[in-house]
C-alpha cells in the first residue's frame, strides 16, 4: 500500500528502549558483551589468582577451588580466561577502530574523487580481498614477526578493505542522492555536502560494520595466537590457550573454557551488531515511531 | 530577459552499452516570474531530463538555457554560481529528496544566505509557516512526516533561497488525493504571492490544468505544443495533445470510457523518421512520414509542431483540418 | 457471485493488533464491475487480500466472504489455492513486479493453464496464443518466447490480465490496475477490461483511488474510508449525486472538467487517519463540515437510503 500518513510525533521525554532492542537475541548480545567488558575492566578484582602464577597442582579438573581447573603448568584456568579478556577485547577494539578509520577514509577518497584515485585504491582493496583473511593475516604476521602488536597490525591490513568498500559505496550513492543534489543547487560546494550530508550517512553503517567486525577481530586474533603468531607464552590469551588445550585433550578444561570465552564474546558482538543495524536503518526507525506513538 | 528560458535544448544521456540516447531532442520554453507553466507528457517523453537540464543538474548537449540572462551551467565540484541559486528544483520523491539524518530545520536553512544564527532560525520558522507546517517541525526529522508534508518541507527549502523560478519535477505524483489538492493550491498561492515563476512538470493533466497559466505538451523528447491552458484545453492543436486530453476519464458518473491511443511510445534511442508522432497519429498523411514539423507560432500565443496547423493562423482542430487536407 | 459480510481484519504490528478493516459489507453481482474506491489507508487492498488468504502472518480475520458456494474466510489454503487462479483471479498494481522475471511469457501462461485445467502442451500453447490475442498483444506467437522485461508497463499489465483470465475465472479482482500507467495507456487497459468482461461474462472487482477510472468503467461503487464502507450504490448515482460528506469532498477535490484556472481545488482539511488511530464514532468526523455530537460518539451504520446505502448520521445533502 502506498504512503500511510504519519502524524507528527509528540516528543517523549523519558528514555525508552527501542522496540528492536527488545528482541531476545539483542538483549542476550548486549548483556554478554557488557559482561565481558566489565570482566576485562575489573579483571584484577575478579580473578582469583595471578594468571601467570604456576603455583597450583597441575592438571586439576574443575572444582570449587578452581572453577575452570588448572592447566598443565599449575596455573588457574579461570584467572587466565579472565585476564585473557584484557588481551583480546582492547586489542580487538583498537584494531577495529584503526581499520575502520583507515578503510573509511580510503573509501571516501575513492568515492569522492573517482577517476584514477578510485581505480588505484579499489584495486588495492581487491588485492587484499583476493586472499582468505586468515592466510593473509598469517603471512603478514609471520613477515612482521611474532607478538601481539604485529598480529594486530596484520589484522588491520586484512580488515580495512571492507570498510573502504562500504564507505566508497555509500559516498557514491549518497553523493548522487537527491538531497545532496538539492544542497548543491542551493549553493553548497561539493566538499561541504561531503561533510554535511554524505559522511553522516556513512558513519552509521560503518559503525555497524565495525561492531560486527569486532567479532571477526577477536576470532582472527585468537586464530593467530593459536598458530603461535600472536600472543607468546606465557601470556594468557584465549587463542593460545586453546592451542595448549589441543595438546592436552585429556584435560579438556584447558582448551574448552577459553574456547567458550571466544565463542560467547564473538556471538555477543554479532548479536549486538545485528541489532545496531536495525537501529540505524531509518526505515525501521520510522516503523518503530509509528508503532510506538 | 528575466526568468528561465530554454532554447532548442538537446540533452543526451548514456544508455546501456554506452550508446548515447537523446532524451530531449530540441525543446524550447520560457518561464516568467509570476507565471505557472505546466510541462505535461507521458513516460519516456524526457520531461524529467529537461527539468534537470533546466537547473543545471545535467549538461546540455546543444541549445541554451538562460536564467535572468545568465547561462545555466551544469554543476561542477565548485559552488553553483551565486546568480543561479535563485533557480531552484523540487524533486518528485519526497522520501528521497530529504536527508534522513538531518533535521528539517537544518535542511530548510541550507538555502538561506549567510546570516546570523538567530536570524536563520527565525527565517526557517517563517518558511515553515508559509508552507503550512508547524514551527515545531524544525527540530524533527523527515521520517516523522507524511509524503505531503515532506513535499512542503522540500518547497520550503527551495523558497529559502529566495527563488525567482522553481522547477518542480512531478511534485504531486507520490501523494494521496487529499495531499495533492492541498499542495496544488499551495503552489498556486506561492506563485501569486511571491511572484514566482513555476515550471510544473507532471503527467497529471487535470491538476496542471488547474494550476498552470500556460501548458507545454511534450512527446518523445520534443515539445509539440504550447499555449495558455484554457485555450489549449478547449482547442488542442496537436493530435497528441488532443489524444492526451481525450484519454482522461472524467469523474462525472457518466460511464464513458476514455479514448485510447493505439501503439506505444517508441524507444527514444530509435525515434521514428519524419514527425515523431506519425506512427500513432490518426490524421497522419504522406508528408508526416518524411518531414519533421518544427514548432511554429500560431495566433493567440499558441505554438504547435504539426503540419495540420499553419503558421500565423488560428488554431485548427486536427480532425477538422485533416478532413480538408 | 461474491457476498462479503461483516469483514473485519486486524494486522499484527509491534504495538499490538490494529484494526485495518472494520466491518465491511458488499455484494458483487454476476457480470458487473464493482468498484471499491478509497485513499490509501482505507483498507481497500487489505480487505481484498483477506479474501485471498494473502494477509501477513499474525493477521486476524472475522466475518464472511461467500464466493458462489464457497466460504473464503477460514478456507484451508490448499482449497483456496485451487479456487484462486481458477475461478477467482487477481491483477495487481505494479506491472513490473507481478510477473515472474525469469520465465518466458509462454511458460507463465501455459504453466498456469496446464496446472489448473490439465491441458496438454499443444492445447495449452494454443490457449496461450488465444489469450494473448484476446488482450491484443501484437504478434502473440513471438511474444510467447519473450520475457516480461522486454515489454512496456502497459503491455505487462495486459499480460497479467491474460494470465489472470487463463482459466476463465468467474471473478477478476483488479487492485489499482492502471495507477502506475500513463493516461493513454490506462485508457487502453480500461477499454480492454470493459470488453473482456462483456465477452466473457466476467465479474470484476476494481479497486482504485481514482474516481475518474471508477466513473469510466464501474457499474456499482463502494466508497471506503478508514476501514469502513461509507457509501455504496450505482455508479452514476454516487458520483453524480454524492450524499456522504467524504464522497462529496473527494469529488470536489478533483479538478473539475469545467473549472477555470484560479479557482482553488477544494482540498479536504487534514489527512485520512492511520489504522489504529481511528476517531471514535464516525471516522470522518474530524474532517467533516457537517459534524454533530452524535458523529463523535456512535459509528453510523451502513443503511439503505433510497437506492443506495449510506453511513452518515447527518445526511446533509438529502432531498
Amino acid at each position: 500500500m502506498s504512503d500511510v500518513a504519519v502524524d507528527l510525533v509528540r516528543p517523549r521525554r523519558r528514555i525508552r528502549i527501542p522496540t528492536e532492542w527488545r528482541q531476545p537475541l539483542a538483549i542476550v548480545g548486549v548483556a554478554i558483551a557488557c559482561l565481558w567488558i566489565l570482566i576485562a575492566i575489573f579483571a584484577a578484582l575478579i580473578a582469583p589468582s595471578n594468571p601467570l602464577a604456576q603455583i597450583y597442582p597441575p592438571s586439576q579438573s574443575p572444582s570449587i577451588h578452581h572453577l575452570f581447573g588448572t592447566d598443565e603448568l599449575g596455573r588457574d584456568v579461570l584467572s587466565r580466561v579472565i585476564y585473557g579478556s584484557r588481551v583480546s577485547l582492547p586489542i580487538a577494539l583498537a584494531l577495529v577502530a584503526f581499520a575502520a578509520t583507515i578503510g573509511s577514509v580510503v573509501g571516501a577518497v575513492a568515492g569522492y574523487f573517482r577517476g584514477i584515485a578510485d581505480g588505484v585504491l579499489m584495486r588495492l582493496a581487491d588485492l587484499v580481498f583476493a586472499f582468505p583473511p586468515i592466510i593473509l593475516a598469517m603471512v603478514v604476521a609471520a613477515v612482521l614477526g611474532r607478538g601481539l602488536f604485529n598480529a594486530a597490525l596484520a589484522i588491520v591490513v586484512v580488515a580495512w578493505p571492507s570498510y573502504a568498500r562500504v564507505s566508497r559505496g555509500l559516498v557514491l550513492s549518497v553523493g548522487d542522492s537527491e538531497y545532496v543534489q538539492s544542497a548543491r543547487l542551493l549553493g553548497a560546494t561539493s566538499r561541504r555536502t561531503l561533510f554535511r550530508d554524505v559522511l553522516p550517512n556513512v558513519a552509521g553503517p560503518i559503525f555497524v560494520l565495525a561492531t560486527l567486525d569486532l567479532a571477526n577481530a577477536i576470532l582472527l586474533l585468537s586464530g593467530l595466537s593459536f598458530l603461535g603468531l600472536g600472543a607468546q607464552p606465557p601470556q594468557a590469551e584465549w587463542g593460545s590457550m586453546v592451542a595448549e588445550g589441543t595438546q592436552y585433550f585429556q584435560w579438556w578444561w584447558i582448551g574448552t573454557f577459553p574456547g567458550l570465552a571466544i565463542f560467547t564474546a564473538v556471538l555477543a558482538f554479532n548479536f549486538l551488531g545485528d541489532s545496531l543495524r536495525d537501529v540505524f536503518d531509518p526505515r525501521t526507525a520510522r516503523r518503530i515511531e509509528e508503532a510506538e506513538s | 530577459m528575466s526568468g528561465l528560458e530554454l532554447r532548442d535544448v538537446v540533452v543526451d544521456y548514456h544508455g546501456r552499452d554506452g550508446v548515447p540516447v537523446r532524451a530531449v531532442a530540441g525543446a524550447s520554453l520560457s518561464v516568467l516570474p509570476g507565471r505557472v507553466v505546466g510541462l505535461v507528457g507521458e513516460s519516456g517523453c524526457g520531461k524529467s531530463t529537461l527539468a534537470r537540464a533546466a537547473v543545471g543538474l545535467v549538461p546540455v548537449a546543444a541549445g541554451t538555457v538562460t536564467f535572468n540572462g545568465a547561462p545555466v551551467v551544469a554543476l561542477t565540484r565548485r559552488a553553483r554560481a551565486a546568480g543561479l541559486v535563485r533557480l531552484q528544483l523540487v524533486f518528485q520523491n519526497p522520501y528521497s529528496s530529504l536527508n534522513p539524518r538531518r533535521t528539517v530545520g537544518s535542511q530548510v536553512g541550507d538555502g538561506i544566505a549567510r546570516l546570523a544564527r538567530r536570524d536563520r532560525d527565525a527565517r526557517v520558522r517563517e518558511l515553515l509557516t508559509i508552507v503550512g507546517l508547524p514551527i515545531t517541525a524544525a527540530s524533527r526529522f523527515p521520517h516523522e512526516f507524511s509524503g505531503g508534508q515532506r513535499q512542503r518541507i522540500a518547497i520550503a527549502r527551495a523558497l529559502a533561497a529566495d527563488p525567482a523560478v522553481i522547477v518542480l519535477d512531478e511534485p504531486l505524483a507520490s501523494l494521496d488525493a487529499s495531499a495533492q489538492a492541498q499542495l496544488a493550491n499551495l503552489l498556486g498561492d506561492l506563485a501569486r504571492e511571491f511572484e514566482l515563476g513555476l515550471l510544473l512538470i507532471s503527467h497529471d493533466l487535470a491538476i496542471v490544468r488547474h494550476v498552470a497559466d500556460d501548458v507545454c505538451v511534450m512527446y518523445l523528447g520534443r515539445i509539440v505544443e504550447t499555449g495558455a491552458t484554457q485555450s489549449l484545453w478547449a482547442r488542442p492543436a496537436h493530435p497528441y495533445s488532443e489524444a492526451l486530453i481525450a484519454a482522461i476519464p472524467s469523474a462525472d458518473g457518466g460511464g464513458e470510457l476514455p479514448a485510447s491511443l493505439p501503439g506505444e511510445v517508441p524507444d527514444p534511442a530509435r525515434p521514428p523518421g519524419g514527425c515523431r508522432f506519425h506512427p500513432r497519429c490518426p490524421y497522419a498523411f504522406a508528408r508526416c512520414t518524411t518531414d519533421d514539423p518544427a514548432l511554429v507560432a500560431l495566433r493567440g500565443g499558441r505554438n504547435a509542431a504539426c503540419f495540420l496547423q499553419t503558421e500565423g493562423e488560428e488554431t485548427q482542430s486536427p480532425a477538422a483540418r485533416s478532413g480538408n487536407s | 457471485m461474491l457476498a462479503v459480510a461483516g469483514l473485519r481484519v486486524r494486522l499484527r504490528t509491534p504495538a499490538g493488533h490494529v484494526t485495518v478493516v472494520d466491518g465491511v459489507d458488499y455484494a458483487v453481482e454476476p457480470g458487473e464491475v464493482f468498484g471499491i474506491a478509497g485513499e490509501s489507508g482505507s483498507g481497500k487492498t487489505i480487505s481484498m487480500l483477506a479474501l485471498l488468504g494473502l494477509l501477513p502472518e499474525g493477521a486476524r480475520v472475522e466475518g464472511s466472504a461467500r464466493f458462489g458456494r464457497h466460504e473464503l474466510i477460514g478456507m484451508p489454503s490448499r482449497q483456496l489455492r485451487r479456487i484462486s487462479g481458477r475461478e477467482l483471479a487477481i491483477v495487481f498494481q505494479d506491472p513490473f513486479t507481478s510477473l515472474h522475471p525469469m520465465l518466458t511469457i509462454g511458460r507463465q501462461l501455459t504453466e498456469h493453464v496446464r496446472l489448473h485445467l490439465g491441458l496438454d502442451r499443444g492445447k495449452a500453447r494454443k490457449r496461450a496464443i488465444e489469450l494473448l490475442e484476446d488482450v491484443r498483444i501484437p504478434d502473440p506467437a513471438a511474444a510467447l518466447r519473450r520475457y516480461p522485461h522486454q515489454f512496456s508497463g502497459g503491455m505487462r499489465q495486459r499480460l497479467a490480465i491474460a494470465i489472470a483470465l487463463a482459466c476463465r475465472p468467474r471473478l477478476l479482482i483488479a487492485d489499482e490496475p492502471t495507477t502506475a500507467l500513463d493516461v493513454t495507456v490506462q485508457a487502453g487497459i480500461l477499454r480492454l477490461l470493459d470488453r473482456l468482461r462483456r465477452e466473457h461474462e466476467l465479474s470484476v472487482v476494481l479497486i482504485t483511488h481514482d474516481l475518474g477510472v471508477m466513473s469510466a468503467i464501474a457499474d456499482r461503487v463502494s466508497i471506503f474510508y478508514a476501514g469502513r464502507v461509507v457509501e455504496s450504490g450505482r455508479r452514476h448515482e454516487i458520483l453524480r449525486d454524492p450524499r456522504h460528506p467524504y464522497t462529496r469532498a473527494l469529488l470536489d477535490a478533483l479538478p473539475h472538467p469545467e473549472s477555470t484556472k484560479g479557482r482553488e481545488l477544494v482540498a479536504i482539511a487534514g489527512m485520512p487517519p492511520t489504522p489504529g488511530r481511528i476517531p471514535v464514532g464516525c471516522a470522518f468526523n474530524p474532517r467533516c463540515g457537517f459534524v454533530q455530537d452524535i458523529c463523535r460518539e456512535t459509528v453510523p451504520p451502513l443503511s439503505p437510503v433510497g437506492e443506495r446505502r449510506l453511513a452518515c448520521h447527518v445526511d446533509p445533502f438529502a432531498g
